[in-house]
């Protein structure tokens, strides 16, 4: 996993709620058995015709959103299936943060395994910033995680909370499987407890 | 934590699976059960590969392949779509070189993972249960705690079998009284995501209780648990009791004999404790709820049968307000239009939420003796090969044929689109499924959740229908 500590770029006004992982990327892309090339199918049912051709209405086949790497939207964002497939494919296309008023626990979850951040701010404070983002190529975002602030094309810097774990984990690019192999002793002593109490199930 | 402080479903199972807590306060809490699927584990394995780690716990895994068969006899002759083809072979690499327990297509206990985790006892009360898959949700109508997880995570439980963990609230939901005729538990579940919205489970598990969810058989539990996700809750929970555990007794991997006795011993001290808090409490009297429908593209847009579509144009703010019309048009309708006015081209009757034997014969007592609409096409799809060895003993299937249903082999089928059987672009369906989100079924395809009674009786008139019409006379 990438570390992500400062980014700098277009951000894409998204200004929908409930924005769900089949959205995001829907089920028939979920056949691959790789994590990387998604990015091509990223919201496809928004972004591609029904004939194949690229829909000129939505954000990112638009200049110069087709380069953003921060996304905005609105409540609940990532909700439904807990596909990783949907940080996968934002990652392939190119997006290290999502902002928005909060998001679905599952998606959430994925998006710091995969070196993605994921921003919660205020419902007012992201509509401000759609309205930066709308400005296109001239209004760059800064999503600073080092000294957790937003920084507004004006300069005016918002600052987010986030989990202080995560925060270590994803400044580093760090794997928590390795970190976890570490309490080993705690894991085998844990199942040996269990396994005096609860022996039906161990088999 | 002090053990004498009233504590929820939920903490006990927690704290029974607390193997550490970290600085941070981050749980590292002990999985049971890990269930793997073939769309979200081919990258989980590759990550054991590349890092040369094994499986921890091959006795708390088991594998299934769901996702992407097609449920016609075509699956007995292989796999036609080459992609899926590839992501049933890998897993079938994978169990094989990391020696996983597997249950293969050719298996009669084939099925929807969350068919038959519960099915075969491999899901028990007071576990923790976790698969790549985000109607996990389902397992915990047992008595467990049971939720989806990414695919890093499944890579996590794989190598370690724990998870790293932040507790969530408590949010208790309870039904009162007697569920009116006509309704099931797929109302109940549906008239909840109505009332608190698709987040408004969000960071909290949710305990089901109550005298309406403790009179709901076996089958009722999973299909209210199930949706749990849809209202942004990743678990859901129902405490155990006599009803679980006469369900869990004689299942092939449940504890037997005098293990079984020791069990039911500790999943009797799971229920809450009187006095627990919970930091968020919704009430529902059973006596209001109707039949419901989703009319929108959100799992919380639904309405009580008898209902008409919505005015775009008298809700909310204008982001919600530009919300609904964008429902309106994405589903074909035109406000104030009667719900019961529209015509379907396609009834699903399955998925994870509603394909056990019990809504296998709900569906069956409205098919029975009559026919598919004109121009509908109908599909029964049990939830596992056993689920439909069991439906044609007592007769189902010929039910289902004869009213010109079509009767498949078990598998997700169209609740996802990522098999053989999807909407096709514009098409209306009655589903018993979960999600209606734009193109779930398929793109551009128009979904229409309900219960299987109701999705029955939608393939019979050939429109959305108010089940309590059509069974009127039958008791």
């Amino acid at each position: 996993m990438d570390a992500f500590t400062t980014l700098t770029g277009i951000a894409a006004p998204l200004p929908m709620a409930n924005v769900d992982t089949d959205k995001i990327i829907p089920a028939r892309f979920l056949k691959t058995i790789a994590r990387t090339g998604l990015g091509k199918s990223l919201f496809a049912n928004l972004r591609y015709r029904e004939d194949g051709s690229e829909n000129p209405d939505f954000v990112l086949n638009q200049e110069p959103y087709r380069r953003a790497e921060i996304l905005i939207a609105h409540e609940n964002f990532g909700c439904g299936s807990s596909r990783e497939h949907a940080p996968w494919a934002l990652l392939d296309f190119g997006i290290r943060c999502v902002i928005a008023p909060d998001f679905a626990d599952i998606f959430h979850n994925n998006s710091f395994k995969n070196g993605i951040l994921p921003v919660r701010l205020p419902r007012e404070v992201c509509d401000q910033l759609m309205e930066d983002a709308r400005l296109g190529a001239n209004a760059r975002i800064t999503v600073d995680l080092e000294r957790q602030v937003v920084v507004r094309p004006n300069g005016e810097e918002i600052p987010f909370e986030i989990d202080p774990l995560r925060r270590h984990l994803l400044l580093n690019g760090l794997d928590d499987i390795g970190q976890t192999m570490q309490q080993a002793p705690a894991i085998d002593s844990f199942e040996a407890r269990q396994r005096a109490a609860q022996p039906w199930l161990y088999r | 934590m002090s053990a004498t402080k009233p504590r929820t479903l939920y903490d006990k199972i927690f704290d029974a699976h607390l193997v550490e807590t970290l600085p941070d306060g981050t749980a590292l809490l002990y999985i049971d059960r890990h269930l793997v699927h073939e769309v979200t584990s081919p990258q989980a394995f590759e990550g054991l590969r590349m890092a040369k780690r094994p499986v921890r716990r091959l006795d708390g895994t088991m594998a299934v392949v769901d996702h992407n068969i097609a449920t016609d006899a075509s699956r007995f002759t292989g796999i036609d779509d080459p992609e899926s083809r590839v992501q049933v072979e890998t897993l079938e690499r994978n169990v094989k070189e990391f020696n996983v327990p597997y249950i293969p297509l050719t298996d009669a206990r084939q099925g929807i993972v969350h068919i038959i985790g519960p099915e075969q006892g491999l899901s028990l009360p007071g576990m923790t249960i976790v698969c790549g898959d985000s109607h996990t949700s389902t397992h915990g109508a047992l008595g467990a705690l049971a939720f989806g997880i990414g695919t890093s995570e499944v890579e996590h439980v794989l190598a370690t079998q724990t998870l790293l963990q932040k507790r969530a609230k408590n949010m208790r939901v309870t039904v009162e009284g007697q569920l009116p005729a006509g309704c099931t538990a797929k109302d109940i579940v549906l008239a909840i995501i109505g009332k608190i919205g698709t987040a408004g489970g969000n960071g909290h598990v949710i305990e089901y209780a109550g005298s309406t969810i403790r009179a709901l058989d076996m089958a009722g539990r999973f299909s209210i648990c199930n949706m749990s996700i849809e209202a942004g809750a990743r678990a859901g929970m129902i405490a155990p009791d006599q009803t679980t555990f006469d369900y869990v007794k004689g299942r092939p991997y449940a504890p037997q004999g005098e293990a079984f006795d020791r069990a039911v011993e500790w999943w009797k001290t799971l229920p809450t404790d009187e006095g627990a808090v919970f930091d968020k409490e919704v009430f529902l009297d059973a006596a209001e709820i109707v039949p419901m429908v989703s009319w929108g593209t959100s799992p919380e847009d639904v309405l009580p049968i008898t209902a008409t579509v919505p005015d775009p144009e008298g809700g909310g703010d204008e982001a919600r307000r530009e919300q609904l019309r964008r429902m309106v048009e994405y589903m074909g309708l035109t406000p104030g239009q009667k719900l019961t006015d529209l015509k379907v081209d396609v009834v699903f009757i399955g998925s994870c939420t509603n394909s056990r034997i019990e809504d296998m014969r709900a569906a069956a007592a409205i098919a029975r003796g009559r026919k598919v609409a004109e121009g509908v096409r109908a599909m029964v799809v049990p939830g596992s090969g056993l689920v439909k060895l069991q439906a044609e003993r007592e007769g189902l299937d010929a039910v289902f044929k004869e009213a010109g249903f079509e009767w498949r082999e078990a598998g997700c089928s169209m609740c996802l689109g990522m098999n053989p059987d999807k909407l096709k672009p514009g098409q209306r369906c009655a589903s018993t499924s979960n999600r209606n989100f734009e193109g779930r079924q398929g793109p551009g395809g128009r979904t229409h959740l309900c219960s299987p009674a109701m999705a029955a009786a939608a393939a019979i008139t050939g429109h959305l229908t108010d089940v309590r019409e059509i069974a009127q006379g039958m008791h």
